[in-house]
């Protein structure tokens, strides 16, 4: 590996990763509570929520980053408050970079995550129900299985999206390198200076390959799952 | 004992449900399609809340709206068998005959995973995944799987409805084997009434969302006028009996009931074992004189107790008569026949049942609960 990428290049690569899987692996629990709120349950302001979670979609993500920053940054309300409690500073940071992705692929997640756990038939909870299964035991064990797919696609979805990420990551964490230059702002870097076509070209490679793979892996558990829920293996 | 008294406002109508039976046996809803039968059990089960009302089960509190209580369907411990089986598809059959069991307290697990597919029949089935299975074994392992969270009752929602007619013959006897092997009290719903004439030994006849009628379905199924609601088509006799003696040079079986005796093609049951006729109401005929020279071997005495003419305007051929033999008989015969006969309540007459005529696909084992009775050869012949 070492020997067809440059440090420069594994760096981004890690960095990308790295922030996208954060983005995913922290969110994945909230979009799953998201999308089960807006599929089985009725309560007043719910579609306030499913607008709230739907906006990154409709926003600019520059708009989205600065957004992050005024809330976020060292003087903002919830960044001056995370910062003087526990010490936390995401304004120009990596873990910035994966609150930004995370906010941008949310709502991709939530909408794959939804239409599975609307396609579960809730004839299958009340029979679990009768056979002694709390409501909090049905969900973990037969609702969340069966959603199993929608799940792992909607993550896949999320982190795709995250990989690309480029608006409100150099907006909310700007363009530090090692620390936020991920793969799509090191590509927009060497399209800033002259004779670096070579160099950026070879990114863009390294993002299909990325993506490529990202995506075969996604279709491997994605097929996994759903033989399962389909009581196929 | 069961008791159930609940108020619901549904879409279409208002269920206003009030019956007890005995929890010793099987309990039977009939009704249409629609009246309600189905919202009954769904409220018994917890999963629907009745707007009003109680629901006890032998002494034990499931519902009461005046006293605010609402025990949620997991802690009702009631095994629900649904129409369509709801087995989970990522569980293998052993996953889910174990799911409720599971759950169930250990001290209250009396019966365990070893038995219950032995008696079902799908020991060899329980490392498949539940898609692999025909709809007679999901019915079955369905069963199994209520069965096995050792429930206080089992609910059973047209458990047969969604198979052909081959598998439900199937299935029906392993229903008849759960009855009698492990003595759980059953509330069966169906608008079939063969399947109910079989099992069930308290009939609850549900209409337009109100118990119409409650009683032992020997009583029940002969009451006239409950004839519009149990169906023209089904007009006949339930009666119980026993096994008193095999004749096996013409492979005939002979039953005693309290009408005296019955001979009817061999049934493979021990003597001694109780049985439950159905005899239609076409396949009997009336004399007035004791018949002799005819085919027919079973003939028995009896007095004309009740006569159902058709109703006003309505242009049958048939009318139905009641004849007490020591149980009710069901005799259909010509409007001529009675005419002719001159037959009038009071009057002594011979009642000729073809012995071949007893339906034997409604003939099932009561309760013999050291040897239950395997009748499933016998419905294949007659299919």
């Amino acid at each position: 590996m070492s020997n067809w990428l440059t440090p420069v290049e594994l760096e981004a690569i890690a960095l990308s990763l790295r922030v996208s899987l954060w983005a995913i692996f922290w969110s994945l629990p909230l979009a799953i509570l998201c999308a089960w709120l807006l599929a089985r349950c009725r309560f007043p302001g719910r579609s306030i929520l499913d607008a709230v979670i739907h906006l990154p979609l409709v926003l600019p993500p520059v708009a989205i980053g600065y957004g992050l920053l005024v809330l976020l940054g060292r003087n903002g309300p919830l960044g001056g408050w995370l910062f003087d409690l526990f010490g936390v500073t995401l304004a120009f940071t990596w873990k910035g970079a994966a609150i930004a992705s995370a906010v941008v692929a949310f709502p991709l997640i939530v909408r794959a995550i939804r239409l599975s756990l609307e396609s579960v038939d809730e004839r299958l909870e009340a029979a679990a129900r009768t056979l002694g299964a709390s409501a909090r035991n049905v969900f973990f064990t037969i609702t969340l299985p069966l959603a199993l797919p929608g799940i792992i696609a909607g993550a896949i979805l999320g982190f795709a999206r995250s990989l690309g990420e480029f608006g409100a990551t150099i907006t909310f964490v700007s363009n530090i390198p090692g620390e936020t230059r991920t793969l799509p702002i090191a590509l927009y870097n060497l399209t800033q200076v002259p004779g670096q076509e070579e160099a950026a070209f070879r990114l863009v490679v390294i993002s299909v390959v990325v993506a490529l793979l990202a995506l075969a892996a996604s279709e491997i558990l994605a097929r996994r799952a759903r033989a399962r829920v389909e009581g196929r293996e | 004992m069961i008791r159930v008294s609940i108020r619901k406002k549904l879409d279409s109508f208002e269920l206003n449900a009030e019956f007890e039976a005995a929890t010793d046996g099987v309990t039977a809803l009939f009704g249409r399609s629609g009246a309600g039968k189905s919202s009954i059990v769904n409220m018994i089960a917890g999963l629907v809340a009745p707007d009003s009302g109680s629901i006890e089960i032998n002494g034990e509190t499931l519902f009461d709206a005046a006293r605010g209580i609402d025990v949620p369907p997991h802690r009702r411990r009631l095994g629900y068998v649904f129409q369509n089986s709801r087995l989970f598809p990522h569980y293998s059959v052993r996953g889910n005959l174990l799911y409720g069991y599971r759950r169930t307290p250990a001290g209250e697990r009396a019966i365990g995973l070893d038995d219950v597919a032995h008696v079902l029949g799908i020991s060899h089935l329980l490392e498949r995944r539940t898609r692999a299975l025909s709809g007679g074994e999901r019915q079955r392992v369905a069963l199994g799987r209520a069965v096995l969270s050792n429930p206080r009752a089992l609910l059973m929602d047209e458990p047969l409805a969604s198979l052909d007619a081959a598998r439900k013959f199937e299935v029906l006897p392993f229903i008849e084997q759960l009855r009698d092997r492990f003595g759980i009290p059953i509330v069966y719903v169906s608008h079939a009434m063969d399947e109910i004439i079989r099992l069930a030994d308290t009939l609850v006849i549900v209409d337009d969302g109100s118990v119409a009628a409650v009683g032992p379905v020997e009583d029940i199924t002969s009451r006239l006028d409950l004839r519009p609601l149990t169906g023209r088509y089904e007009a006949g006799s339930a009666i119980s009996a026993t096994i008193v003696g095999h004749d096996d040079a013409y492979a005939l079986t002979t039953l005693s009931f309290p009408g005296g005796e019955l001979s009817v093609p061999r049934i493979d049951a021990r003597v001694g074992a109780d049985v439950r006729l159905r005899v239609r109401a076409r396949d009997v005929s009336l004399s007035l004189t004791k018949p002799e020279n005819v085919s027919e071997i079973n003939i028995l005495k009896g007095v004309v107790a009740e006569i159902a003419l058709p109703a006003e305007g309505t242009q049958s051929a048939y009318v139905d008569i009641r004849v007490d033999v020591g149980v009710p008989l069901w005799v259909r015969i010509t409007r001529r026949s009675l005419d002719t006969l001159a037959l009038a309540p009071g009057g002594e007459v011979y009642a000729a049942i073809k012995s071949t005529s007893i339906d034997r696909q409604t003939m099932g084992g009561q309760k013999n609960r050291d040897e239950p009775t395997e009748t499933l050869s016998a419905e294949e012949e007659t299919r």
